[in-house]
């Protein structure tokens, strides 16, 4: 196939470089490697004129040999490297080939592995690579056009949509609201919630619990969880957190072995070591959200530049795959819900 | 020009090759932090990126002030110095002064599994079996104080501890070597005197080995500036004035919380503070030169 035949004449230039490097290696003369490299062996035993040369033709098969797995190491990685970037545009019109280029969210970055890793073993000609930029970058270099598909874990805004962009929601994410399990109080309204992330309320006493303080626990400043979760509840930079975590994980155990915390995560990642809260009486469930009930919830973007019918082959391929059964299940395995 | 000549010249150009590649590394290392951490500074304003404290990097009107997060690292790190290197250097005297060669042997054996110890499992530890004891002494302490907010143990007090037991194997060993390298004939000389042993090893022995305990110190606090792991998972991580029960973010743990998902003026932001945590490092690293020197000097 074309690209292996690329492959071999990358591979023929190497071997082609390495004839002239053991040439440049004879022009300069053994006598260097024996000096430095091999002085250990020339205190073996005397030198004399007839061992010399002998010495010097063992050396110099040694290090022929190594030079050798060198280089073939070497090449390889090249190729290796040289492989991934490679793009094949001209793709047959039987067999897709090609790469497609995706870029943003950080939050989904599972949905992407998972669909990425499904959709090209469907498609064994296709590339696709995905990189974790950001909601706002993402949808910036897909302005830029270096990208086919922007990511974004937010609606698009009014100035990105005049830009072109396109939003196709591919699936929606919740946000659950966690504290530990021995917390009684498991309802707050979204005005509680906010009055606890703003520092207002700081016991859960006031909320009818125990007398246990409240331990505000969140994500760091840029983190799509963050933003999407103080802007839902409209307190943008209001909050007061006492702990600023850098993971779903680590959010979740800190919440789980903290008495009194109070955390956000992805709905998907909620387990039983935690209470996922209800939320004006609504609990976090697939239904609550696809009914539009439950208030944290929000879109996972692909955005394209224009109709997905404007895009390429490939795109086109990708969405189809994305609302097929195959990829609604990869949808609903890594914990999302898909959108009517 | 003969051949030998030329096989000496290639060498010579061989292993100049090499020695610049570790030169280069630091020169582009400290250009590329300068070039990137510069444009902040003017941009945010010098005074109001490093003095101010308000640190809201993604809102409306965003403010970068790292001042709390500076002090937080020099807080941080000079209070556990204060505590570790006492701790350490008791216990360099009781390695080469007074154990045994068995017990020494342990001891030795022991420091040197705590140096090889990656940080990450001192932040787990600090974590699952500090922060809750924090949390509880912290419930004591603030049981009355509605306006406290609590932290749930995650605060400077556990980073202090993790960081004071992290820099204690290499304040040991380094102080340890030196204790060593004081010449018997002065613990002789001291004890023939009349002096005690706790005299001797306090009036004699260490002001000897003055500049290698020196040395000790001053690598416990490159250290001690430069972790991030574990400081990033007892400490909380909201920016804070670093007073024992608050939730505090240090220079380290600020570069490697935010610059995943950092952009923009934020992401540059982020760049000078690990400016400013180089030109700390550097600073430590002058000191350690100077202190090193002093030792050759005397």
């Amino acid at each position: 196939m074309n690209n292996k035949t690329g492959k071999f004449n990358e591979l023929s230039c190497f071997i082609l470089l390495y004839l002239k490097f053991t040439k440049v290696l004879h022009s300069v003369g053994y006598g260097f490697y024996i000096k430095y490299i091999g002085c250990k062996c020339t205190r073996k035993a005397p030198i004399n004129k007839e061992n010399l040369n002998n010495r010097k033709e063992d050396f110099s098969m040694n290090m022929k040999k190594k030079i050798v797995g060198m280089l073939v190491a070497g090449s390889l990685m090249a190729l290796a490297v040289t492989g991934c970037g490679s793009k094949n545009e001209d793709g047959a019109n039987a067999k897709l080939s090609g790469s497609i280029a995706l870029a943003g969210s950080t939050s989904m970055e599972k949905l992407c592995e998972a669909m990425s890793e499904s959709f090209m073993e469907a498609n064994p000609g296709v590339t696709v690579t995905v990189e974790y930029t950001g909601s706002g970058a993402g949808l910036e270099s897909l302005a830029a056009g270096s990208v086919d598909i922007g990511n974004s874990s937010r609606a698009l805004k009014d100035e990105e949509k005049a830009n072109g962009l396109e939003q196709n929601v591919v699936a929606i994410d919740g946000i659950a609201v966690i504290t530990d399990k021995d917390n009684a109080v498991v309802d707050v309204t979204s005005d509680q919630l906010a009055k606890i992330y703003s520092g207002e309320i700081k016991n859960w006493s006031e909320l009818g619990g125990a007398d246990e303080a409240i331990v505000v626990i969140g994500r760091e400043a840029g983190s799509g969880t963050r933003d999407a979760f103080e802007e839902l509840l409209d307190i943008a930079d209001k909050c007061a957190y006492v702990q600023e975590l850098d993971s779903t994980g680590a959010v979740l155990a800190k919440v789980a072995s903290t008495p009194g915390a109070i955390g956000y995560v992805s709905l998907d990642v909620v387990d039983s070591t935690v209470i996922g809260m209800k939320i004006d009486g609504i609990e976090p469930t697939e239904e609550q959200i696809l009914a539009g009930k439950y208030v944290l919830q929000r879109p996972f973007v692909m955005a394209t530049k224009g109709q997905i019918s404007d895009q390429s082959d490939l795109v086109k391929a990708w969405f189809d795959y994305i609302q097929s059964e195959d990829g609604k299940e990869v949808i609903k395995k890594v914990g999302l819900i898909i959108p009517q | 020009m003969n051949k030998k000549a030329f096989i000496e010249k290639t060498a010579k150009i061989i292993f100049l090759i090499c020695a610049v590649v570790a030169i280069f590394a630091v020169c582009a290392i400290t250009l590329y932090m300068f070039i990137k951490g510069a444009p902040a500074l003017a941009q945010v304003g010098v005074f109001d990126l490093l003095f101010s404290s308000e640190w809201k990097p993604t809102a409306q009107t965003p403010a970068f002030g790292i001042g709390y997060i500076i002090l937080s690292s020099v807080v941080g790190t000079s209070v556990s110095v204060l505590l570790g290197v006492p701790v350490g250097l008791l216990t360099a005297v009781f390695l080469s002064e007074m154990a045994g060669k068995k017990i020494g042997d342990v001891y030795r054996s022991a420091v040197e599994l705590l140096a090889a110890i990656p940080s990450v499992i001192y932040g787990l530890i600090g974590m699952m079996i500090l922060n809750p004891w924090m949390y509880k002494i912290e419930k004591i302490i603030f049981a009355n104080d509605s306006e406290h907010s609590f932290t749930g143990g995650a605060n400077m007090l556990s980073a202090i501890i993790v960081l004071v037991i992290m820099i204690l194997p290499t304040v040991i060993s380094v102080s340890a070597s030196s204790l060593k390298a004081v010449p018997d004939s002065l613990r002789s000389a001291s004890l023939a005197l009349g002096a005690t042993k706790e005299q001797t090893i306090f009036k004699v022995v260490i002001p000897a080995a003055k500049s290698g305990i020196l040395t000790g110190a001053v690598l416990g606090i490159g250290r001690a500036l430069g972790e991030a792991m574990a400081i990033n998972m007892v400490a909380g991580g909201s920016v804070n004035i670093p007073l024992p029960f608050n939730s505090v973010r240090t220079l380290t743990t600020q570069l490697v919380s935010e610059m995943g998902y950092a952009q923009g003026l934020h992401r540059q932001v982020l760049f000078t503070v690990g400016l400013v945590l180089y030109i700390f490092i550097m600073i430590v690293n002058f000191a350690l030169l100077k202190a090193r020197k002093k030792g050759v000097a005397e």
